[in-house]
């Protein structure tokens, strides 16, 4: 048989190897599908025996890792455009256990393909050994005894994941309506073709039919529909904005008095504001002309605990971003305290502001304890504790802070009278 | 007066990605590469999520072989997920750009730490010591600039390229000069346009394959990752498959003069600092403080990683004391590119869960 999508009948598997009937029924399958030409086919084929059948097909041929080809071939059909081109898996058993996932998730998303499991109950070209497939009772090389537990119902799984199209069959007679069935199905159709190794599963399993291993199993064949879906097709940005067209740079408009490097560690409390208030500094700094960058330090459960920050100035560019003792901390918080508390010990000179409920840590730095979660409340504490920071550390104008919170999505949500009057 | 943004380097990085013309970003979480699953989000033409680091792989091979170029972000512990596949993807020449984002291990360590930790396993991530390109940034001029060099070069090259980073250089926000954003040149693909039979791995005279993406109406396409020939058929080890495999290796190699990328400042000195990725920054501050006391120290800074480019080793050839500083146990840089003997001369700093300082590195140049 010279077909027009298999060059030819001498297919390269075992005598009696399920393989062939599929292959076949896949040649007239495809042939029955009007107007389809072998190059609007992509065959992608898995590691096992079914994949050495690529140089049969006269399609496109992706020939990938072991249990990879689903995942594979749903990449090529999300990304090719055209309807009319068809993306079809072929892998076993063993390919199909390994890359389950793969299966659900091509069957969730409804991807415009078909996939073919060519289950013959066993991995055929590493010595027959069980795969999950494998039906309750089948006997391999490894497992003489026959497989203690049942295999999985992929039909049913995939069903339930959402599939439009499950077909479970045997690899016996003429499979071309259940196959082109699946070929035509607009979206995702899974086949399973039910196979007996001629190898390994003749030989361990003597004189039992394909048909009572799947009674004897309770394996169900059958076609079931899932409910109608559009195929999947990857949502497309026509034209992204450019991730610059929102975020202005910052013009330098005032001038700073900082001559050296400033190093600031902002803690306190999660959703209180510290990496914000971090931020405004530095955009500040930037807006003085100074350099300017900016660290985040908080648990993975991003809403509860402290919340750090560093911050390092400098009127010169910054290159390491390391702050071995830092020439101020702020702590607004018990828990943003005990984050810092082993910083603050080695200081031996800047400042400490402290919120006024704190208990002071042993330092040689100076401290300033001040009410900064008083009558603002803590989420605007570490942007008082700033405020009181900058009129006294003679870096910057507090101005440029104030100015940068006013021109903020705070802007008007800040009482900036209060602020100032807070932060003394 | 100057006008600055304070940004971190992912956003460079993907911007710069997608100008250069990558148009699909699938990504898989992890911490610290979110922010550049963020970015591209909000700036792809696509990207999709997807259920695993192996499936991600895999979507970007199918989206490759048909003639997309996919970008993605992962971590140590998501890398080690996707090699299989990187190299799958490397066999079969296929064009995407994965951008590694080192933290600190080992296993699953610290997903907030830094650390330059998986030099060694970049080096040898292919079975057999085929290398894959491997460019790092340092700086947010890298950030912009290798960014979109790694995607000209996984089209030129045909071929999967890693853009390295870590923690502190992509999620430190930093003030960054509108000037460092050049001009990017949208990668123009390089596609067969011959009349056929298409031969897919049939190179040419750069020892590189033109591609041309499964489903072309006019010829039939092949692709494999099993060991094959020209045509893409299987052979179990012909003269001319194995030569195809060789040919892997060597159309990185022979075009190392592309992208070999480094910072070199030749002072003339006796000793040269080496360093990449955030311990750059360190080792230039290093070099400015011995300066600043009379002291000379050269600095280099490699961007092109892997392959090893043959002119690093002339340039460090010249010096009689090497000092190479990294955030990893024993110096996997230094090992790669001295042994572990090393000869003399050559010295590490390295550091494990934090950043090496200035002064760490002047001090071994002193010593």
């Amino acid at each position: 048989m010279n077909g027009k999508f298999l060059s030819t009948e001498n297919l390269p598997f075992c005598k009696g190897c399920g393989h062939h009937i599929v292959s076949q029924n896949l040649e007239k399958a495809l042939s029955s599908v009007e107007g389809l030409s072998p190059l609007d086919v992509i065959v992608v084929t898995d590691i096992g025996c079914i994949g050495i059948i690529d140089k049969q097909f006269t399609t496109h041929t992706v020939h990938g890792l072991h249990g990879r080809s689903v995942a594979l071939a749903a990449g090529i059909a999300m990304a090719i455009e055209d309807p009319k081109k068809k993306v079809i898996a072929l892998l076993g058993d063993g390919g199909a256990t390994i890359g389950l996932q793969h299966l659900m998730e091509a069957a969730q998303r409804n991807i415009n393909m078909t996939v073919i499991v060519h289950n013959n109950m066993l991995y055929g070209m590493t010595g027959g050994q069980p795969s999950g497939l494998t039906p309750r009772g089948f006997k391999t090389p490894i497992m003489p005894d026959g497989k203690p537990n049942i295999g999985y119902d992929l039909c049913k799984v995939l069903h339930a994941t959402g599939a439009p199209s499950v077909r479970r069959l045997l690899a016996l007679g003429d499979l071309t309506a259940d196959l082109a069935a699946a070929l035509k199905t607009p979206g995702f159709a899974f086949v399973e073709a039910m196979e007996i190794c001629p190898s390994y599963g003749v030989k361990f399993n003597p004189n039992r039919k394909l048909d009572d291993i799947a009674k004897e199993a309770g394996i169900e064949l059958g076609h079931w529909e899932g409910p109608a879906r559009e195929p999947y097709r990857p949502a497309t940005h026509v034209a992204p904005a450019s991730l610059f067209a929102a975020e202005k740079p910052i013009t330098a408009s005032q001038k700073a008095s900082l001559t050296e490097r400033y190093a600031v560690v902002l803690s306190g409390s999660a959703g209180e504001g510290v990496q914000s208030a971090a931020e405004f500094l530095a955009q500040a700094a930037i807006s003085c002309d100074l350099h300017a960058t900016k660290k985040g330090s908080y648990p993975v459960t991003v809403g509860v605990g402290f919340s750090t920050a560093e911050i390092l100035l400098s009127p010169r560019p910054i290159h390491f971003t390391g702050i071995s003792v830092p020439d101020a901390v702020i702590a607004t918080s018990q828990e943003g305290l005990n984050k810092v508390r082993g910083l603050v010990e080695k200081m031996t000179k800047g400042t400490l502001y402290l919120d006024a409920s704190l208990e002071a840590p042993a330092t040689k730095a100076t401290i300033v304890k001040h009410d900064f979660r008083g009558p603002l409340g803590g989420r605007s504490a570490v942007l008082v504790a700033l405020t009181m920071l900058l009129d006294r550390a003679g870096i910057m104008p507090t101005d440029a802070l104030l100015t940068v919170l006013k021109d903020s999505s705070l802007g008007k949500k800040i009482d900036f009278a209060k602020l100032r009057q807070t932060a003394g | 007066m100057s006008e600055r943004y304070f940004i971190d380097n992912s956003r460079l990085i993907i911007e710069a990605a997608a100008r250069a013309g990558a148009e699909v970003f699938i990504g898989y979480p992890i911490t610290p590469a979110n922010l550049l699953y963020l970015y591209a989000s909000q700036r792809f033409p696509v990207v999709l999520p997807a259920p695993d680091e192996i499936t991600t792989l895999q979507w970007m091979a199918g989206y490759a072989a048909a003639g997309k170029l996919p970008v993605t972000a992962t971590s140590y512990p998501g890398l080690a997920l996707m090699i299989e596949s990187i190299g799958m993807s490397h066999m079969m020449e296929l064009p995407m750009v994965i951008i590694l984002v080192q933290r600190l291990g080992p296993a699953t360590g610290t997903a907030t730490g830094g650390a330059t930790g998986d030099i060694s396993l970049l080096h040898g991530i292919n079975s057999g010591g085929y290398p894959i390109p491997t460019l790092c940034i340092s700086d947010p001029r890298d950030a912009w600039e290798l960014s979109a060099k790694a995607v000209h070069l996984a089209d030129r090259l045909r071929c999967p390229v890693i853009l390295l980073a870590s923690k502190e250089t992509v999620m430190t926000v930093q003030d960054v000069d509108p000037a460092v954003m050049t001009a990017v040149e949208p990668v123009t693909r390089r596609f067969y346009t011959g009349e056929g039979p298409y031969r897919p791995y049939a190179p040419e005279s750069d020892g590189v394959p033109p591609l041309l993406p499964v489903g072309d109406a006019r010829h039939q396409v092949r692709i494999t990752a099993s060991t094959h020939d020209q045509n893409a058929a299987l052979q179990h080890s012909t003269p001319e498959a194995l030569a195809n495999s060789r040919r892997l290796a060597e159309k990185v190699e022979k075009n190392i003069g592309d992208y070999t990328l480094f910072d070199w400042d030749d002072d003339a000195a006796e000793t040269v600092v080496v360093a990449y990725d955030v311990t750059a920054a360190a080792a230039r501050e290093a070099v400015a403080l011995l300066l600043a006391k009379g002291e000379k120290a050269s600095l280099f800074i490699p961007k092109t990683l892997f392959p090893v480019p043959p002119r690093y080793f002339e340039i460090l050839g010249r010096y009689k004391k090497i000092v190479i500083a990294e955030e990893n146990l024993h110096g996997q840089y230094r090992e790669i590119l001295f042994g572990k003997g090393c000869r003399d001369g050559v010295r590490g700093v390295n550091a494990v869960g934090r950043l090496i300082t200035p002064e760490e590195i002047a001090a071994e140049v002193r010593s």
